[in-house]
């Protein structure tokens, strides 16, 4: 389907709803959501003000569903988006923005800008104007199977892998298991531990887990780019998956975007909510934990803090979990400022870490994680997304700081007390 | 027309206008809000958290922590016009009787000095927001002629109540009738321009938290 500037003007009338109707009426222009955003607060360039980004979407809805914007376009007064503005604002809309959520946060009319945005890249993406490296992973996510080109093989070679290394069988499609456990491409690749670390731990806890070869990859590049209808397909793969193994609920991998993309835009691009539960893994791992189906033994001594990934914190709900998972194994665990759900972005979400465009970009943004991990002093950083985790990694290597980058699930199975 | 016969025009037909272009105005804005629509949100909320976008609507008028320091004029300029305002519509003893002879309700008033006050602070804070609006690169970049219009149409009656009150400048009678035109000249704007937020920021808080409140996390 080849993209047009009518399908993306077509899209914009679309998404506009009553909640994005009344946040266009109510913005006052005071500017505060830029003082909420990394790229305005670490550039200092005004363009990059949330609500800017917004402002061809806003002039849809003026000259589509007000009366006074109506009668404008009739007598010609109204300044039509075309497809030079669109080029103009790809960067501003892909590049400058991760869909953090803080500028949400901190609206004084309330306006949730992030949910603006998310829908206005579905007219910027049907209208051709989105990042060639991000339609290229969409691409393979819904060609291949998996953003960054994985397919089943390389999984189960992992399986081989940790098998081989603890003596436990990964369970692969098991009829009427509780859990179906999902990862991100960026685990597979990057991060064998995560699976070696489920793996320990839900043996420890007795849970009934498996894979499935067609549904292990968490990831969804059609939200990220803004193509509900490639979203709906990938995400309709695990439901699928889900329904088949009859599992009771569904485990999002440490990795920001892909737990919302099925926890909260799943039923709605299915267009039915889901006969099971979805779970972020630090949820299930809590759970576990107040169960007391997790012995740990000892705490790491290493001065420690956690970087809360926009996607699982502030727009995911997922905020006291982390800190009770390490107050069980972290002897000097210290909080960043901004910690929790006004956290500042690693700067790689929202697609802006697979947009090779907007590298030097992310790199500038980043400073402000910097400032905020030398605060606290510490040199190992526990997180819960993988793409955080390798953003992050990226970013302290640029800085040329000392700091190791470790994901949640794996530290905690670390310190599991084990064949006991 | 000598100046009470203005004045006869502006309490009179004037108004009745205005009310009814104002009102007409929000209805048909909020129409034009509300007839898009939404669809259901089929994702089971964390929690059931019914009352979070109605929380929101109060709670979003608290600055978050950090943000006062970030923008400090927008902030304290921005709580004093407004309370400034609130004050002054509400609580001066002739626009109580105004709201009597229309309504037949009627509450206490304060005192004069303490509404003129008000005005005065009310006006500087606008003065103080409009040379930020000037000076601050990002708002300079989203301003457009309406943000300076809904400044205008703003600051008008303040200035004019605050002149007659204090008979500066004009003869009282004119310059009532030219509060009460600058009041009318408001009231016929306010639904079309960014003043509509007097009542969509209800709407628009409601959305936000009733979002964030399904997630878990309070806004």
């Amino acid at each position: 389907m080849s993209a047009t500037l009518e399908k993306g003007l077509n899209a914009f009338k679309e998404v506009i709803d009553t909640p994005i109707a009344s946040y266009f009426s109510s913005c006052v222009h005071c500017g505060l959501c830029a003082e909420a955003c990394l790229f305005y607060n670490e550039t200092g360039d005004a363009k990059y003000t949330p609500i800017h980004k917004l402002e061809p979407l806003r002039r849809v809805w003026k000259q589509e569903y007000t009366l006074l914007g109506r009668l404008g376009k009739l007598l010609g007064l109204a300044k039509p988006v075309t497809d030079a503005e669109l080029t103009e604002w790809e960067p501003l809309v892909y590049d400058s923005c991760t869909m953090c959520g803080r500028c949400s946060m901190v609206c004084p009319v309330g306006n949730d800008i992030t949910y603006m945005i998310r829908k206005m890249r579905e007219g910027m993406s049907a209208s051709g104007h989105a990042p060639e490296d991000m339609k290229g992973a969409t691409k393979r996510a819904v060609e291949i199977g998996s953003p960054m080109g994985i397919k089943w093989p390389a999984v189960q070679a992992q399986i081989k892998h940790v098998q081989a290394e603890t003596g436990i069988e990964v369970p692969v499609d098991v009829q009427g298991a509780d859990y179906l456990v999902l990862m991100s491409s960026m685990e597979i690749i990057n991060f064998p531990e995560y699976l070696s670390a489920i793996s320990r731990i839900f043996k420890q806890a007795g849970v009934s887990w498996t894979l499935a070869p067609d549904a292990f990859e968490a990831t969804n590049s059609g939200i990220q780019i803004g193509a509900s209808d490639l979203a709906r397909e990938i995400v309709s793969r695990i439901v699928v998956a889900a329904e088949r193994l009859k599992v009771k609920c569904v485990i999002s991998p440490e990795c920001g975007h892909a737990f919302t993309a099925i926890r909260w835009e799943g039923p709605n691009l299915m267009g039915k909510p889901f006969g099971f539960e979805v779970k972020h893994i630090l949820e299930v791992l809590d759970e576990l934990r107040l169960a007391g189906k997790i012995k740990t033994r000892g705490k790491d001594k290493r001065p420690l803090t956690y970087h809360d990934p926009c996607q699982i914190t502030r727009r995911g709900g997922v905020v006291e979990q982390p800190r009770h998972l390490l107050g069980e194994i972290a002897e000097d665990f210290r909080e960043m400022p901004d910690a929790g759900v006004m956290n500042w972005c690693c700067g790689g979400g929202g697609g802006v870490s697979a947009n090779s465009r907007a590298e030097p970009l992310r790199l500038e943004a980043f400073k402000v994680k910097k400032r905020q991990i030398e605060s606290t002093g510490v040199h190992t950083l526990i997180t819960a997304c993988a793409n955080c985790r390798i953003v992050m990694e990226e970013g302290l290597e640029h800085y040329h700081m000392k700091v190791e980058v470790l994901g949640l699930t794996e530290l905690l199975a670390e310190y599991l007390v084990e064949g006991e | 027309m000598n100046h009470l016969d203005l004045l006869t025009f502006a309490r009179g037909s004037a108004l009745n206008w205005a009310l009814i272009i104002f009102v007409a105005g929000v209805v048909l804005r909020l129409f034009e809000i509300f007839g898009l629509s939404r669809k259901t949100d089929l994702a089971k909320p964390r929690i059931d958290s019914p009352g979070s976008g109605w929380r929101t609507m109060l709670t979003r008028s608290i600055p978050p922590q950090g943000m006062v320091k970030r923008d400090p004029v927008t902030y304290i300029a921005g709580y004093v016009f407004h309370l400034g305002l609130f004050l002054a519509i509400f609580f001066f003893a002739p626009h109580i009787e105004f709201f009597r002879s229309i309504t037949g309700l009627s509450w206490p008033a304060l005192p004069s000095a303490l509404v003129d006050a008000s005005v005065v602070a009310a006006i500087v804070a606008l003065a103080v927001l409009l040379a930020h609006r000037l000076n601050n690169p990002v708002k300079r970049l989203l301003s457009t002629f309406s943000d300076y219009l809904a400044w205008t149409v703003t600051l008008l009656p303040l200035l004019t109540g605050y002149m007659a009150y204090h008979h500066l400048m004009l003869e009282y009678t004119l310059m009532l009738a030219l509060h009460l035109f600058s009041v009318e000249l408001l009231l016929v704007l306010l639904p079309f321009t960014k003043l509509f937020h007097t009542f969509s920021v209800f709407v628009s808080r409601w959305y936000n938290g009733d979002f964030f409140g399904r997630k878990g996390v309070a806004s």
